[in-house]
């Protein structure tokens, strides 16, 4: 009998990592090509989620898109129904009342904080603390009474409308908005003795998934991923919209772009937000929730049931929705995971001709085989975790 | 009478099915199969707030060899729907299937060509519970729902 003895060689392994995988907030696959411990290669594969929001938008009214756009990025839906807003109104062409303009700023950083405070709970928990996950979610449970006041509900709010916003803002809506900032910071520390000075949590953190700011222009980066590798750029800043150059407000940055300092970023970014709330509670003007623009936005009920042309431009725009002029307009906002974008395509009608959305963690996931290649596998958990992705954003 | 007046007050005659029912449905290990925003309203469910634990059903458990309820939380879509069943079939006898949410229900408002319209085109469904998405309340309910089920079973 001859026996073989076979050669010492290394062959390098392929690990699945998902769809059904605890840290890979979703439904994304990753393939991992492994040597070892080591990762030689990453290849994300989307489209789990993939539910055709872009060509449903071809079929619906420019104001039935707007639950739709809720749940692209589920966690911060009040950013998703401004950038879609925005994009509409530079369409149309129509001014924003200036309480509406506030209103909105003021829900939409109060979203920054609630997405903010998801992926730290998520983030925390893929790497082993538990605790901050409840803590997380204490102060995700007072936003969501915030937001289900406003809107009726406590995810996907749609309470957003073109020219404005639904409805004006309930009574003891501000009261509790102003004893959730305030307590906010106390809360913001309790996170941060948990994990700032963590000797675990840095192992974890520091020095992993660096990307520097070169490489992250260069891969389209955008919001605190790319601001963690001190790349100043924020579209709050950079191209003002809805009233956010009347804020007083400071863009956090990293140096490293490692894992912990996008830790950092939007750590800091919450104390922002906080400050923006403060700042809007302070200035929020008198005067009217929606624009008046009989073409774009229904008159209030009392008017549809005494005068006649009210009830003929709500009979209109419900059956008829609103016709932007022919055109092709980009809008974008700083949501909490960083530059959202609608493109619209309008052919004269009352439906969008095309509709393209430029989600934010489409492109920041574009990074990560960057960041994790040549790292251990507990790394891609860390990393996953500091890009912040949702699927629903991604896959469309 | 029977066995008690022999054996006085501390001794509690029951079905061996009556028990073995009332500890599956007191200690249900659930499979949280988060696929979208619903998945959001599943973690506040076992958060302070609601506390799942309370009904004995918070050992969630992203093995499905160890759990025993499914919790499908999300849209389902064509690409998706054989993991579903992959993992549906990986859990050991005796199992449920919550379908959370109106895309797990019926497909929702993504009537596509991408989303199955129902989560019942890949597993049988025990609860379905409605919604967009449905509260953390509704959830305990639709567990609550399982649970009597369960109480009803034969061994």
């Amino acid at each position: 009998m001859t026996s073989t003895v076979s050669a010492k060689t290394t062959q390098l392994m392929s690990i699945n990592m998902g769809p059904q995988h605890p840290s890979t907030h979703g439904v994304l696959r990753l393939i991992l090509e492994m040597d070892g411990e080591t990762i030689t290669k990453a290849l994300p594969d989307i489209g789990f989620l993939h539910r055709g929001v872009e060509k449903l938008a071809e079929y619906r009214t420019y104001h039935q898109f707007i639950p739709l756009t809720d749940r692209l990025d589920y966690v911060a839906p009040f950013s998703n129904n401004l950038a879609y807003a925005l994009a509409v109104e530079k369409l149309i062409g129509v001014d924003i009342p200036e309480r509406a303009q506030h209103i909105r700023v003021m829900l939409c950083e109060l979203t920054r904080i609630s997405s903010h405070l998801l992926w730290l709970a998520t983030h925390a928990l893929d790497i082993g603390a538990m605790t901050v996950f409840f803590y997380c979610f204490r102060e995700r449970e007072a936003l969501y009474d915030i937001f289900e006041l406003v809107s009726g509900s406590r995810m996907n709010l749609s309470y957003i409308r073109v020219g404005g916003v639904a409805r004006d803002l309930p009574g003891g809506f501000l009261k509790s908005v102003e004893k959730f900032v305030n307590e906010f910071p106390s809360r913001l520390d309790e996170y941060e003795t948990l994990l700032k000075d963590n000797p675990i949590w840095k192992k974890r953190t520091v020095g992993v998934g660096c990307i520097s700011p070169e490489d992250a222009i260069d891969y389209g980066l955008s919001g605190p991923s790319l601001r963690g590798s001190g790349v100043d750029w924020d579209v709050r800043k950079a191209e003002p919209y809805s009233g956010y150059d009347k804020y007083d407000f400071s863009v956090p940055l990293g140096v490293h772009g490692d894992v912990y300092d996008r830790y950092r970023v939007r750590i800091e970014e919450m104390v922002q937000s906080n400050h923006i709330v403060k700042q809007a509670l302070d200035i929020l003007p008198k005067g009217e929730h929606i624009t008046h623009a009989p073409n774009v936005a229904l008159p209030p009920k009392e008017a549809v049931e005494t005068n006649m042309e009210s009830m003929i431009h709500h009979f209109k725009l419900i059956t008829d929705g609103i016709c932007p002029p022919q055109g092709e307009v980009y809008s974008c906002v700083e949501a909490p995971k960083g530059e959202l974008g609608f493109y619209i395509v309008s052919d004269g009608s009352n439906r969008p001709y095309r509709l393209k959305i430029r989600p934010p963690s489409f492109v920041n996931l574009e990074a990560l085989p960057k960041m994790v290649e040549g790292r251990l596998l507990p790394d891609v958990v860390a990393v996953i975790g500091s890009l912040d992705i949702v699927l629903g954003e991604i896959d469309r | 009478m029977g066995i008690e007046s022999h054996l006085g007050d501390n001794i509690l005659t029951t079905t061996l099915t009556t028990m073995v029912n009332w500890a599956r449905k007191s200690s249900l290990w659930p499979m949280p199969f988060g696929l979208a925003c619903c998945a959001i309203e599943m973690m506040a469910v076992v958060a302070p707030r609601h506390d799942l634990a309370r009904f004995g059903a918070e050992v969630f458990r992203f093995s499905p060899r160890q759990s025993d309820l499914m919790i499908v939380a999300g849209t389902l879509t064509y690409k998706m729907a054989s993991v579903a069943r992959k993992i549906y079939e990986q859990m050991p006898e005796p199992k449920w299937v919550i379908a959370m949410g109106a895309c797990a229900v019926s497909g929702g408002i993504f009537n596509t060509y991408s989303v199955v319209q129902g989560l019942e085109e890949v597993m049988p469904v025990d609860v379905y519970l409605p919604g967009c998405p449905p509260r953390p309340e509704a959830l305990i309910h639709a567990i609550m729902e399982i649970q009597k089920k369960i109480q009803k079973e034969s061994l």
